[in-house]
């Protein structure tokens, strides 16, 4: 119906449009137009191909309900999740299109035909390697992406699993894999394909399980960058240019990620990738730290120090997103704007479970994204204000970052928060965070402590305003 | 000599990635949960594998292997294109600007 040319020229078409959406996210208010070039660009594309294949029989109609299906499912999905609980969803998801790819696959593999590979037995080289990346990709987005969805949602515990040797293992799969597809590609037999495909999957859990909790931004973006991979794996085997454009893409996307967040932890990306942070830190750190004295007080103290601020930063951190606290907190600063205190937020670019995570919670809580400041625009004010509230922060405000070469973040960028006049922090208890290390932020003669639930400790502040 | 199709989907692919290089740096950061969940979306734009290999072959077999792994690719995609479509105009929709005039 549509020549392969015509066709090529809408794949290209959506291919910009899909640009065009990620172009948008440059600011928030070009961001909603950028959206809408992407569902065109999809619809686009989905519209195009059912033309190309022109077949409206039995096939049509199963491919429609199977569409409607699969979107019902998605938009209960999407209007139902809690914004707290968008990490889990990024996950899931990617642990679906992971799947799919590996599903196209193995349907390029069983019928090469259609997609112009040559027949079963004798399929063109080059696409064989490219359909078993393809695969080997997805499997390996599918499982890894599960268990980050598993340690995210807390069904699994967030602590790296690691057994001796889990290293070489990896590597000697890796180059498993490499061997099992040049055997794929001189005998066209399938059961090294499916080997590859298994393989993998099980490379993905292996990936993911040696890495801890905080580490989920990183691992959110790798698997991100994976998916678009996986995607453009495929594409060079369906030899379609969308999903070539869109696979590159996406997969950029999901590196620059990775690295903004490693970047923000000051480690590199295969020190997180290898794992294991925290776990040789955490025993030596538990001593020697009760003595130190502690300045603790309530949710009156704290209401009078900001009441009678002139400028409060807050730093929100992944404890405000576990105790649901942004609309408590949002409610506190409405009460302290009325005092004519000045209100900012800081936001560190690993605080929560995925890049971005603090800035969604806050939006979802109407606090406008231009009283939101990333940590270069704010690190400075701190100097100059009165107080600054901690909820549910911990390893990005230690000071230690900067002053022990010894300690395990040092160098990693934190917030300065010890230098405003006085720090507000909100946490359960004394217990080191993720890094297993003990804050000096703690005991310092500016810190009072606010020993309760991020939200609880919060709405009492607001009463006591 | 007549360059393999393969070149022109390669340089496809590596220009590609420079212009998601530039495209993604500029984002936001705080735009940088949204930009996951819209990558996502349109990473299941693999849809259009799925729905070629569901499609293929005559009405009579389209419940063969291969096709009923592109309807299952199908219904894996179209969770993913709505919901993360879906998702991004939810975020997207709750960020605001300060109110210059309180009322």
């Amino acid at each position: 119906m549509i020549s392969t040319n015509l066709l090529a020229v809408f794949y290209l078409i959506s291919g910009v449009l899909f640009i065009l959406a990620l172009r948008g996210l440059s600011s928030p208010e070009t961001s909603r137009r950028g959206n809408l070039y992407g569902i065109i660009g999809m619809a686009l594309a989905i519209g195009v191909t059912i033309l190309s294949v022109g077949n409206f029989s039995y096939g049509f109609l199963y491919l429609i309900i199977f569409l409607a299906i699969g979107g019902s499912i998605g938009a209960f999905i999407a209007f139902k999740i809690p914004m707290t609980a968008m990490p889990e969803l990024v996950a899931g998801f990617h642990s679906l299109v992971g799947l799919a790819a590996v599903f196209v696959a193995i349907s390029a593999f069983l019928n090469p035909t259609v997609f112009n590979l040559g027949i079963p037995g004798a399929i063109k080289i080059a696409s064989l390697i490219e359909m078993s990346l393809g695969a080997a990709i997805g499997a390996i987005t599918f499982t890894g992406s599960i268990i980050a969805f598993l340690k995210l949602r807390g069904i699994m515990s967030g602590s790296p699993i690691i057994f001796f040797g889990q290293h070489y293992l990896n590597l000697l799969l890796g180059i498993l894999l490499v061997i099992l597809i040049f055997y794929l590609c001189k005998t066209q037999t399938d059961i090294w394909f499916w080997t590859i495909v298994v393989i993998s999957l099980l490379v993905g859990v292996l990936l993911i399980i040696p890495i801890g909790g905080a580490d989920m931004p990183v691992v959110i973006s790798m698997l991100n960058s994976y998916s678009g991979w996986a995607a453009a794996g495929i594409g060079f085997t369906l030899e379609n240019s969308a999903l070539i454009i869109t696979g590159a893409l996406v997969g950029s996307s999901g590196a620059i990620l990775s690295y903004i967040m490693c970047k923000g932890m000051n480690r590199s990306f295969l020190n997180v990738i290898l794992g294991g942070w925290g776990a040789e830190q955490s025993s030596s750190s538990t001593s020697s730290k009760e003595q130190k004295p502690v300045k603790n007080g309530n949710a009156d103290d704290a209401a009078f120090l900001m009441k009678n601020a002139s400028s409060v930063i807050i730093v929100p951190g992944y404890g405000m997103a576990v105790a649901q606290a942004q609309h408590a907190l949002r409610e506190m600063v409405d009460a302290l704007k009325k005092n004519g205190v000045k209100v900012s937020y800081a936001i560190h670019p690993v605080a929560g479970r995925m890049p971005g995570h603090m800035n969604v919670l806050l939006a979802e809580a109407n606090v406008p994204y231009d009283e939101v400041f990333e940590l270069e625009e704010i690190n400075n004010d701190f100097a100059n204000c009165d107080v600054a509230y901690v909820i549910g922060a911990n390893d990005v405000t230690n000071p230690v970052a900067k002053s022990d070469p010894k300690s395990p973040i040092f160098g990693m960028p934190v917030l300065d928060v010890e230098k405003s006049k006085s720090v507000l922090f909100v946490k359960r208890s004394l217990s080191p965070g993720y890094a297993g290390i003990d804050n000096d932020l703690f005991y310092r003669d500016n810190t009072l402590m606010l020993f309760a639930d991020a939200k609880k400790m919060t709405e009492e502040i607001v009463k006591n305003l | 000599m007549e360059i393999d199709p393969f070149i022109f989907r390669l340089s496809i692919f590596i220009l590609s990635i420079f212009i998601g290089y530039y495209v993604v740096w500029s984002v936001t950061p705080s735009l940088h949960t949204p930009l996951m969940s819209v990558t996502n979306a349109i990473s299941s734009v693999i849809i259009v594998g799925a729905v070629i290999a569901a499609l293929a072959g005559d009405s009579n077999e389209i419940f063969n292997t291969a096709n009923i792994f592109g309807f299952l690719a199908i219904l894996l995609a179209a969770i993913n294109i709505f919901g993360g479509f879906l998702v991004t105009q939810r975020m997207l929709a709750m960020y605001k600007k300060k109110q210059k005039d309180k009322k």
